[in-house]
């Protein structure tokens, strides 16, 4: 039956002529492939056959892989990485539901001050907050007597200074998660006589659930992936993500270094299929026709859940501020006279101010450029006729950072870039280099961001100027994106507060000519200037949460002018 | 099952294949392992406004978007004014498209939404201006040149999307499901417009609805379609009094159906009553047999002596509408009932009322009969 061979079965099938456009979209689709290919696919394979490579580059199959499961004090990172995750998922997960409830579900005041608290932690590179740990409870901490004998130095300080890191992502997917709520369910609950208890967990809860579960694997993988914290307050408690750097960095054991990586790869992997699989449910939840929910007035509620919300935004705000102090002051914790000494880099770091405007240079570039990479290509995969397995490919690709650490690109990056046969060798060392690394590494996030944007566009803007006989890329310009303009600054953004704040995946790649602020900070508490360590991480929150502000005031005013056309 | 309906050389829609402005030919679109499209042939002729009318799924909109190249066919030809347009693009077609979500693009003013297709022909700008008020007189918005598509009701949106896909003078119009998203009132007087508008301009129109009513006040003729299969071509007035299958005589219209037995060639019996009809086709060899009749066609008034179709009933249930009432008529012997919509008039004279009996007649040459699938 599904073969309809009537009319006589000589009928050939019908094959559609590619126009001028089509024939461009779909080059645009082969080189943005050979991109990607070349920037993820390519350095990652290296890593991959590396960890199966001895030191002289010979083949040895899984033997780096015996012989790291087999070492015990290797091995013993594995467990070290996953306890540490574990309990830093358990610490954020109730605390993030918690204010993610209050800022979607109450009638708290100030929502946006508190929302704009929850988010501070993004500005920071994830050094700040181990850095203010060790001034609060490190050998010469002000609350050293608080901890009663115990250190800080070791899980504890990693953990401590994790939940804190990690703690926007969290409450960002969790208050989307909330925020998607059918008023009309609770309506109904309302009308049936169900106490607020029992709508809680039997509407509330299971409505969220994917969220948290979303939540969660990104808390734990981003734990077991970040490279700083455990860098500065880990003292002698090995993790995955410093074992890949004292491999690579310290013993020079490429191979094995790779092993820890492709090791390292394994909880990104399975949280990133999770995420997908999660996210495909969490769409289906909500219908078209849902009512958004309004919260009710509820006295109590409202309360607790400020008292709450203040005092979780207090500490942050204490963490933030205890490095900024630290770094205003001559000597922590005995001389608290002001200063600007720990500000002058140059008498603490051989490149000085220099790595923090490297740290401006790189992200401002890799804004600009990975923007436009990442717009045009998300543009070519939604838009291009046809070509259906080339747009599948390249999909795949642009989904796949995301299940890639840092540190696990970065040491692809090395072992590819580095190679003395790649023709592309000249990048090596290269500002270009963390450039390209810095796009490939934040791909995900801002393709997703722009491919959302393209979808919410009418699918018939194409067709409509095919009819008219009007190219594509002419209403790509005059159309599309000036309707996504929001959309592309804050992808830019995206990418350039995260550029300012990265460690884990250019920390292979620098020179001394191109080294950055966030590198500065590592090398700079190495060498026990933690005062200027401070002072540097201090100068990225500001910049990034600078920019960040601008970005908002910018939305409200600039954008709003050139965007009358949005007003009814 | 398909093949009664198949071979294009002796296709019923296929008529004068010289003089057809739009000739589509064996046209087959496969989705994977559904078949959207089964071996669809059908001529348009330059001017007319045609509509293809049927349920969710039935191939129609994928029919219109084979016709402008937006999902091309995976086997059949499409020819458009003598050319072979089966295997272009849509930018190398000759046509103007209407969608249901309008497609305005909403960072552009309607004057450039309008002139967005006279832009790229390096036209002057004193001529596109020109235009563009022209066009927009044409949809009655002179005014609303400088307003955005945010600011315009659904109506006016339609209208300016409407202006736009006329603005490059396309040889065919297509519209799908135009008046759809729009408030029941402003889909009424739209469809006046479009109607007058097209028959004005003379451009040949293809509009794709699901909504009967409309394609029976609109179309010149209608192609009703289920399951990738055309069902039926003809007027507005064929596909509606002369049904070609029981899909058609169900999908438009009310309609009542009975089941019933063919006894001789012209006659049927319904649960041993007797009906005579007069249908052209006859279908011997079927016993079973659905036999169709329209509300309105139950004849009360004037009956005389008339014994052909005559029947005694009771009025079980009388259901107020308006301008009619819609009766139940309970069959004599029989668990079978008939609505028959009377008018006002008619309820006054006859004191027709729930629990009453009364004589009528089933017209003979008003009676359908299909054979039971």
């Amino acid at each position: 039956m599904a073969d309809v061979a009537i009319g006589g079965a000589t009928l050939a099938p019908v094959r559609a002529k590619a126009s001028h456009d089509d024939i461009l979209m779909r080059l645009g689709l082969c080189v943005l492939l050979a991109w990607l290919i070349v920037v993820l696919a390519l350095p990652l394979w290296t890593l991959l056959s590396k960890s199966m490579e001895d030191s002289e580059g010979r083949f040895v199959g899984l033997a780096n892989f015996a012989t790291y499961f087999s070492t015990p004090s290797l091995f013993a990172s594995v467990w070290n990485s996953f306890f540490v995750a574990l309990a830093v998922t358990l610490i954020v997960m109730p605390m993030a539901f918690v204010y993610a409830y209050a800022l979607t579900r109450s009638r708290m005041r100030l929502k946006w001050l508190f929302q704009g608290m929850a988010l501070l932690p993004i500005f920071a590179p994830s050094l700040l907050p181990a850095i203010s740990f060790i001034y609060l409870f490190g050998n010469q901490g002000l609350l050293k007597s608080l901890l009663a004998g115990g250190s800080i130095y070791g899980p504890a300080g990693i953990i401590a200074a994790q939940v804190f890191y990690c703690f926007p992502s969290a409450v960002m997917i969790l208050a989307t998660a909330l925020a998607l709520a059918d008023a009309r369910l609770y309506e109904a609950a309302d009308a049936l006589g169900a106490t607020r208890r029992r709508i809680f967990f039997t509407i509330t809860l299971p409505g969220a659930k994917y969220g948290a579960i979303g939540a969660s694997f990104v808390v734990f993988t981003q734990v077991i992936t970040d490279f700083g914290i455990a860098k500065v307050i880990g003292g002698k408690f090995n993790v995955l993500a410093t074992d890949v750097y004292k491999q690579v960095i310290g013993q020079q054991n490429f191979s094995m270094g790779a092993v820890v990586g492709i090791v390292l790869l394994a909880p990104a992997v399975l949280a990133f299929v999770v995420d997908r699989l999660v996210q495909r449910r969490q769409v289906a939840l909500l219908s078209a026709r849902a009512v958004p929910l309004e919260p009710k007035d509820q006295r109590l509620r409202d309360a607790l859940l400020t008292v709450f919300c203040t005092i979780v935004a207090l500490l942050i705000a204490t963490i933030i501020g205890v490095s900024v102090w630290g770094s205003l002051i001559k000597y922590w914790p005995y001389n608290p006279s002001w200063t600007l000494d720990n500000y002058a880099f140059g008498n603490f770091d051989s490149e000085g101010w220099n790595s923090f405007f490297n740290s401006i240079q790189m992200a401002f570039c890799a804004a600009i450029v990975g923007t436009v990479i990442v717009f045009l290509g998300a543009w070519l995969v939604e838009k291009t006729r046809g070509a259906t397995a080339l747009r599948a490919v390249v999909q795949f690709l642009a989904l796949l950072p995301m299940a890639v650490p840092g540190l696990v690109l970065g040491l692809g990056y090395i072992f590819f870039f580095n190679a003395r046969a790649n023709p592309l060798n000249f990048l090596y060392a290269t500002m270009a280099i963390l450039v390209i690394n810095t796009t490939a590494h934040f791909y995900t996030v801002a393709h997703v961001t722009a491919v959302t944007a393209l979808k919410q566009i009418d699918p018939e803007f194409e067709a409509v100027s095919a009819s008219l006989k009007v190219p594509y890329w002419r209403t790509l310009l005059r159309v599309t994106i000036p309707i996504c303009v929001p959309a592309i600054i804050d992808i830019a953004v995206f990418i350039f507060v995260n550029a300012m704040t990265t460690v884990s995946s250019v920390i292979f790649l620098y020179s001394s000519d191109t080294k950055l602020g966030s590198i500065a900070v590592v090398n700079m508490d190495e060498a026990g200037a933690t005062a200027a360590a401070a002072a540097m991480s201090v100068m990225i929150v500001l910049t990034s949460a600078t920019v960040k502000a601008l970005h908002l005031v910018a939305e409200r005013g600039l954008l709003g002018r050139l965007q009358a056309w949005r007003r009814r | 099952m398909v093949s009664s309906r198949a071979s294009g050389r002796r296709n019923p829609n296929v008529m004068n294949a010289a003089s057809a402005y739009l000739e589509i030919r064996n046209l087959v679109k496969r989705y994977g392992e559904f078949t959207a499209l089964r071996d669809v042939s059908l001529d348009i002729n330059s001017g007319e406004f045609v509509c293809f009318l049927g349920p969710s799924g039935c191939g129609k909109t994928t029919l219109l978007r084979a016709i402008a190249g937006l999902d091309p066919q995976s086997q059949g030809t499409i020819r458009q004014a003598g050319r072979d347009v089966s295997s272009l693009p849509p930018a190398q077609r000759d046509f103007g498209i209407v969608f249901q979500s309008y497609a305005l693009f909403p960072n552009l003013s309607v004057a450039d939404n309008v002139g967005y297709g006279l832009v790229n022909r390096k036209a002057r700008r004193s001529e596109i201006i020109a235009r563009v008020a022209e066009l927009l007189v044409l949809v009655g918005m002179p005014e609303s040149g400088s307003k955005y598509p945010a600011q315009l009701s659904g109506g006016q949106q339609q209208r300016v999307a409407l202006a736009r896909a006329l603005a490059t003078s396309p040889g065919l119009l297509l519209l799908d499901e135009p008046l759809s998203a729009l408030d029941a009132r402003v889909r009424l007087r739209l469809r006046h417009e479009i109607k007058a508008l097209q028959r004005r301009l003379g451009v040949t129109t293809i509009m794709v609805t699901h909504d009967q009513e409309e394609a029976l006040t609109m179309a010149d003729r209608i192609v009703v379609m289920n399951h990738g299969v055309v069902e039926q071509v003809g007027t507005p007035t064929e596909i509606y009094h002369r049904p070609a299958s029981a899909f058609v005589a169900d999908f438009v219209g009310t309609m009542n159906f009975l089941q019933g037995e063919l006894v001789a060639p012209g006659r049927v019996s319904v649960d041993g009553i007797e009906l005579s009809y007069v249908d052209a086709a006859a279908r011997n060899g079927h016993s079973r047999v659905r036999i169709c009749l329209r509300p309105e066609d139950v004849r009360v008034r004037d009956l005389g002596e008339d014994r052909i179709n005559r029947l005694t009933v009771d009025i079980a249930d009388l259901e107020f509408i308006g301008a009619f009432c819609r009766a139940t008529l309970r069959l004599p012997q029989s668990q079978r009932s008939l609505i028959a919509d009377f008018s006002s008039n008619l309820m006054r004279d006859y004191n027709l009322e729930a629990g009453k009996r009364l004589d009528v007649i089933l017209p003979p040459d008003r009676l359908r009969v299909f054979a039971e699938d």
